[in-house]
C-alpha cells in the first residue's frame, strides 16, 4: 500500500473523489496541504481574494452543476471569512465540503496564533463536521464528508484538520474508502407506499389544484418527472424563488414565481385552490405570509425528504418523506393506475373552471401579459432584465445579489431549465452573486454567465475581478445602479415615510466602468435606454471579456406585487405603488 | 406538557454540543440533561426532559433525529416507563436535628453517605417529585448543597432502545 503524508492524503483524497476545482487561499496552518497540491495535485486551484468568494464560487459551481464544491481555508481569519458562504449554502441545503486549517493539535484550546474553535464557530451553519484527530483518519473523514454533504438534504461539512497531522515526515498507508455507511445516517430513499396512493387520490379528486415546487426539485434532479406529473394532469404550476427553471418558465402551465414578491395569478391560484402540492418546498415566512390565513381552503400534500420540513410552519394533510425523484415516479404511476379504474379523473370541468378563473388573474395583473411597470425616466430595472432574456436568448446561467435586481431577474427572466437561476435565497446574503458567477462560469466555459447585481451588493465581492484576471474568467456583471440600497429604500418609502436611514451613500460611488479597467477588464455605461440592447449584445459578443456594464436604472422604482402584511393572506397585495388587492 | 426523551448518540467528540446547541439555537427548554457512555462504549445514551406541546415535541424529536450523531430518539413518555433522578444533598446536622433528619431518609428510603461533626451527606434516587418532596420534608434543616443527576429513563416491559 501507498504511503503517504496527511498532507498528501488530502491531496490524493480530493482527486479520488473526482473533485474539479478547489476554490481557497493559504496561510500557515493549511501550508502543507498546499506544498502538497502544488507537488502532485492535477486539480485546479482557484485562488480568490476573499476567502468568502471561495465559498460562494463553490457554491455556485455546485448550483450550476449538481457537484460538490471545494473550499480549502487556513485556521482563524481564514474560516471565519468563510462563515458567510458556509451559512449561506446551508440555508438553500447546498452541498460543500470545507477544508479549514487549525493550529497544531496540541496548541489546540490555548488560544494559539489564529487558533478559532472552526467546528464550534460553524455548528449551527453546518450540516455535520469533523475535527479530524489522526492523520490515519484523514481519507475515510473526507469521503464521509463527501458522503453526508451530498445525500439526503444536502449541506455543508466542515473538516478542521490541525496543521500537525498533515506534516510531510510522517508517512501512513493511504486508501480510499469506496463508500462509508454510517448507522446513525440514513436518509429516506422511498416514500411510504399507502401515503403515495393517499395522495394521488387526494390530487385526482381536486377540483382547483395547484402545484408548489421548490428548491428541493432541483437538488433532487427532478425538474423531468415534475413537469411530466404537472403535465399528465394539465395542473398549474408556481415555483419558490429558489425552484425557477424546475418547470419551464415559458409554459402556460407555469403561474410564475409566488410568495412575497410572486406573481398575482400564483398567490391567487394559491389562496383559493382546494389542493396543493407541495414538492420540495419549505413554506418558508417569504412564501406563506402570515400562516393563520395561509390558503384557508386548500388540503396539503407534501413530499419533502427532510422530515423538519414538513409541518414545520403549516400543517400537511398528507405527508410523504422521501426523495423527489422517486416519489414522483411512483406518484406518476399511481396516477396511471387510478385513472384505469375512473378515467374521469380529474374531473375536467372543474378543471376547465379554475384555469378560466387563472387565466383572469394572468390578464389582468400578471407580469407577463403587459408591462405592468410605468415608464419612468430613462432605463427601469426590468426592461434590463428582458433585455438580458433577449441576448441571451434564455439560455444563460443567471446569478444575483440581493434586493430589488434579483427579485426582478426572477420575474423577469423566464428561467426553462433547472440550475440555470443561481441566488441566496434563504439567507439573502449580499455578496453572494458576483463569485457564485465566477463558479458557474468555471464549470460551463462556454455557456452565458450573468450576475445580476445592484451597486450595493456587487462592492461586498468587487475583490474578484482580479481573480477573474487571473483565470480569465469572464462573467457578465449586469449592474442595476439606482443609486441606493434600493430594497431597503422600498421599506422605508412603505414603512418610514421615506425616511432614507443609511440607504444611499452621497456621491461616494466609484466609477464602476475605470474600476473594471483597472482589473484588465472591459467597463461600460449604460445611460439611455435607447443604447440598452445593442450594448447588452456587445457585452455578450465579447465572450472572452468580463464586461462590468453599469447601467443606471430609475431609482424611484419598486418590485411589485407584494405581500401586505402583517396579518395578510397570499392574496393581500400592493400591485403598484397605489393598487392592492 | 413534559416529556422525557431518549436518545442515543454516538460518542464522539462534540456530539453532545451539537444537541446542546440544538435546542439553544431553536429557543427549546432543556430542564434536565442527563449523559454517560453505555455497556457498547461507542454509544452515549442521553436523557433529556423538556416541556412543550405536541407540535413542539414533534419538531424536537426530528430536529434531534436529523443530527448526524443521532442513532435514535424515543419519547419515553409516550408509554410506560421508569425515570429516576439521583440526589446528593448535604445539610447541617446539630443536636436533635440529627435523628429527625435520620427520620426523614429513612421514610424516603435514602441513605447517608457521609457523617461529620455537623454535616450529614444523603444520597437519595427517585423520581424528580420525590426529591422534591423530600427537600420539602427537611423542613427547617439547612440545607448546604445539593446536587442532581437529571432524569435517567427506560421504557417498561419488553420495548428496549438500542441499534
Ligand atoms: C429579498 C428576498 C425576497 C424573497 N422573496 C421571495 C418570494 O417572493 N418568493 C419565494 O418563494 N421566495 C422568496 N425568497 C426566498 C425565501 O427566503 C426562501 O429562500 C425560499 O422561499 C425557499 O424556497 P423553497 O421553499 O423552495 O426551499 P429551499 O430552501 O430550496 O429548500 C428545499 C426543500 O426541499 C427539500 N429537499 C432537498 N432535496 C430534496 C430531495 N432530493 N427530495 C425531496 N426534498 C428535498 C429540503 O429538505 C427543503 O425542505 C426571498 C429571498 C430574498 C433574499
Ligand atoms: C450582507 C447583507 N447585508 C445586508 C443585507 C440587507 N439588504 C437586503 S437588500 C439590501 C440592498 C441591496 O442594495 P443593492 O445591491 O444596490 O440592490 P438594489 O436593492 O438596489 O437592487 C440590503 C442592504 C443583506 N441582504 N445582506
Ligand atoms: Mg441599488
Amino acid at each position: 500500500m501507498e504511503m503517504l503524508s496527511g498532507g498528501q492524503m488530502v491531496a490524493r483524497a480530493l482527486e479520488d473523489e473526482g473533485v474539479e476545482f478547489i476554490f481557497g487561499y493559504p496561510g500557515g496552518s493549511v501550508l502543507h496541504i498546499y506544498d502538497a497540491l502544488f507537488n502532485e495535485s492535477k486539480i485546479p486551484h482557484i485562488l480568490v481574494r476573499h476567502e468568502q468568494a471561495a465559498t460562494h464560487a463553490a457554491d455556485g459551481y455546485t448550483r450550476a452543476t449538481g457537484k460538490t464544491g471545494v473550499v480549502l481555508v487556513t485556521s482563524g481569519p481564514g474560516a471565519t471569512n468563510a462563515i458567510t458562504g458556509i451559512a449561506t449554502a446551508y440555508m438553500d441545503s447546498i452541498p460543500m465540503v470545507v477544508l479549514s486549517g487549525q493550529v497544531q493539535s496540541h496548541l489546540i484550546g490555548e488560544d494559539a496564533f489564529q487558533e478559532t474553535d472552526m467546528v464550534g464557530i460553524s455548528r449551527p451553519i453546518v450540516k455535520h463536521s469533523f475535527l479530524v484527530k489522526k492523520a490515519e483518519d484523514l481519507p475515510r473523514t473526507i469521503k464521509k464528508a463527501f458522503h453526508i454533504a451530498a445525500t439526503g438534504r444536502p449541506g455543508p461539512v466542515v473538516i478542521d484538520i490541525p496543521k500537525d497531522i498533515t506534516k510531510p515526515e510522517e508517512k501512513f498507508e493511504y486508501h480510499y474508502p469506496e463508500s462509508v455507511k454510517l448507522r446513525s445516517y440514513n436518509p429516506s430513499q422511498r416514500g411510504h407506499a399507502g401515503q403515495i396512493k393517499k395522495a394521488v387520490k387526494l390530487l385526482l379528486s381536486a377540483k382547483r389544484p395547484v402545484i408548489y415546487s421548490g428548491g428541493g426539485v432541483i437538488l433532487g434532479n427532478a425538474s423531468e418527472l415534475l413537469t411530466e406529473l404537472a403535465q399528465t394532469l394539465k395542473y398549474p404550476v408556481t415555483n419558490t424563488l429558489m425552484g425557477l427553471g424546475a418547470y419551464p418558465g415559458s409554459d402556460p402551465q407555469f403561474l410564475g414565481m409566488l410568495g412575497m414578491h410572486g406573481f398575482y395569478e400564483a398567490n391567487m391560484a394559491m389562496h383559493e385552490s382546494d389542493v396543493i402540492l407541495a414538492v420540495g418546498a419549505r413554506f418558508d415566512d417569504r412564501v406563506t405570509n402570515s400562516l393563520d390565513r395561509f390558503c384557508p381552503g386548500a388540503k396539503i400534500i407534501h413530499i419533502d425528504i427532510d422530515p423538519t420540513s414538513i409541518s414545520k410552519t403549516v400543517p400537511a394533510d398528507i405527508p410523504i418523506v422521501g426523495p423527489v425523484a422517486s416519489v414522483l415516479t411512483d406518484m406518476l404511476n399511481q396516477v396511471r393506475a387510478q385513472r384505469e379504474q375512473d378515467a374521469a379523473l380529474p374531473d375536467a370541468d372543474a378543471l376547465a373552471t379554475w384555469w378560466q378563473r387563472i387565466e383572469g388573474w394572468r390578464e389582468s395583473h400578471g407580469l407577463w401579459t403587459a408591462p405592468r411597470y410605468q415608464q419612468g425616466d430613462g432605463i427601469m430595472p426590468q426592461q434590463v432584465i428582458e433585455s438580458l432574456y433577449r441576448a441571451t436568448a434564455g439560455d444563460a446561467f443567471v446569478t444575483s445579489d440581493v434586493g430589488q435586481h434579483q427579485m426582478f431577474a426572477a420575474q423577469y427572466y423566464r428561467f426553462n431549465k433547472p440550475r440555470r437561476w443561481i441566488n441566496s435565497g434563504g439567507l439573502g446574503t449580499m455578496g453572494f452573486g458576483f463569485p457564485s458567477a465566477m463558479g458557474a462560469k468555471l464549470a460551463f466555459p462556454d455557456a452565458d454567465v450573468a450576475c445580476v447585481t445592484g451597486e450595493g451588493s456587487i462592492q461586498m465581492n468587487i475583490q474578484e475581478m482580479s481573480t477573474c484576471t487571473q483565470y480569465e474568467i469572464p462573467v457578465k456583471i449586469i449592474n442595476l445602479n439606482n443609486g441606493y440600497l434600493g430594497m431597503v429604500k422600498q421599506w422605508q418609502d412603505m414603512q418610514y415615510e421615506g425616511r432614507y436611514a443609511e440607504s444611499t451613500y452621497a456621491d461616494s460611488l466609484p466609477n464602476f466602468v475605470k474600476l473594471a479597467e483597472a482589473y484588465g477588464h472591459v467597463g461600460m455605461k449604460i445611460e439611455k435606454l435607447a443604447d440598452l440592447d445593442a450594448a447588452m449584445d456587445e457585452a455578450f459578443a465579447m465572450k472572452d471579456r468580463l464586461v462590468f456594464m453599469d447601467i443606471l436604472v430609475d431609482p424611484s422604482e419598486h418590485v411589485y406585487p407584494m405581500h401586505i402584511a402583517p396579518n395578510g393572506s397570499m392574496a393581500d397585495m400592493w400591485l403598484s405603488k397605489t393598487e392592492r388587492t | 406538557m413534559r416529556r422525557i426523551l431518549s436518545i442515543l448518540l454516538e460518542n464522539e467528540p462534540g456530539a453532545l454540543s451539537r444537541i446542546v446547541g440544538l435546542f439553544s439555537q431553536r429557543g427549546y427548554n432543556i430542564e434536565t440533561l442527563n449523559v454517560a457512555p453505555t455497556d457498547d462504549i461507542s454509544l452515549s445514551r442521553l436523557t433529556m426532559t423538556t416541556d412543550g406541546d405536541d407540535k413542539e415535541i414533534e419538531q424536537i424529536t426530528k430536529q434531534l433525529n436529523k443530527l448526524v450523531d443521532v442513532v435514535k430518539v424515543v419519547d419515553l413518555t409516550e408509554g410506560a416507563h421508569i425515570e429516576r433522578d439521583l440526589m446528593l444533598i448535604k445539610v447541617r446536622a446539630l443536636g436533635p436535628d440529627r435523628a429527625e433528619i435520620n427520620r426523614c431518609v429513612e421514610i424516603f428510603r435514602g441513605q447517608v453517605v457521609d457523617v461529620g461533626p455537623s454535616v450529614y451527606t444523603i444520597m437519595l434516587s427517585g423520581t424528580a417529585a420525590k426529591l422534591d418532596s423530600f427537600i420539602e420534608a427537611l423542613g427547617d434543616t439547612t440545607v448546604l448543597e445539593v446536587v442532581r443527576s437529571g432524569v435517567a429513563g427506560i421504557s417498561r416491559g419488553e420495548r428496549v432502545l438500542s441499534l
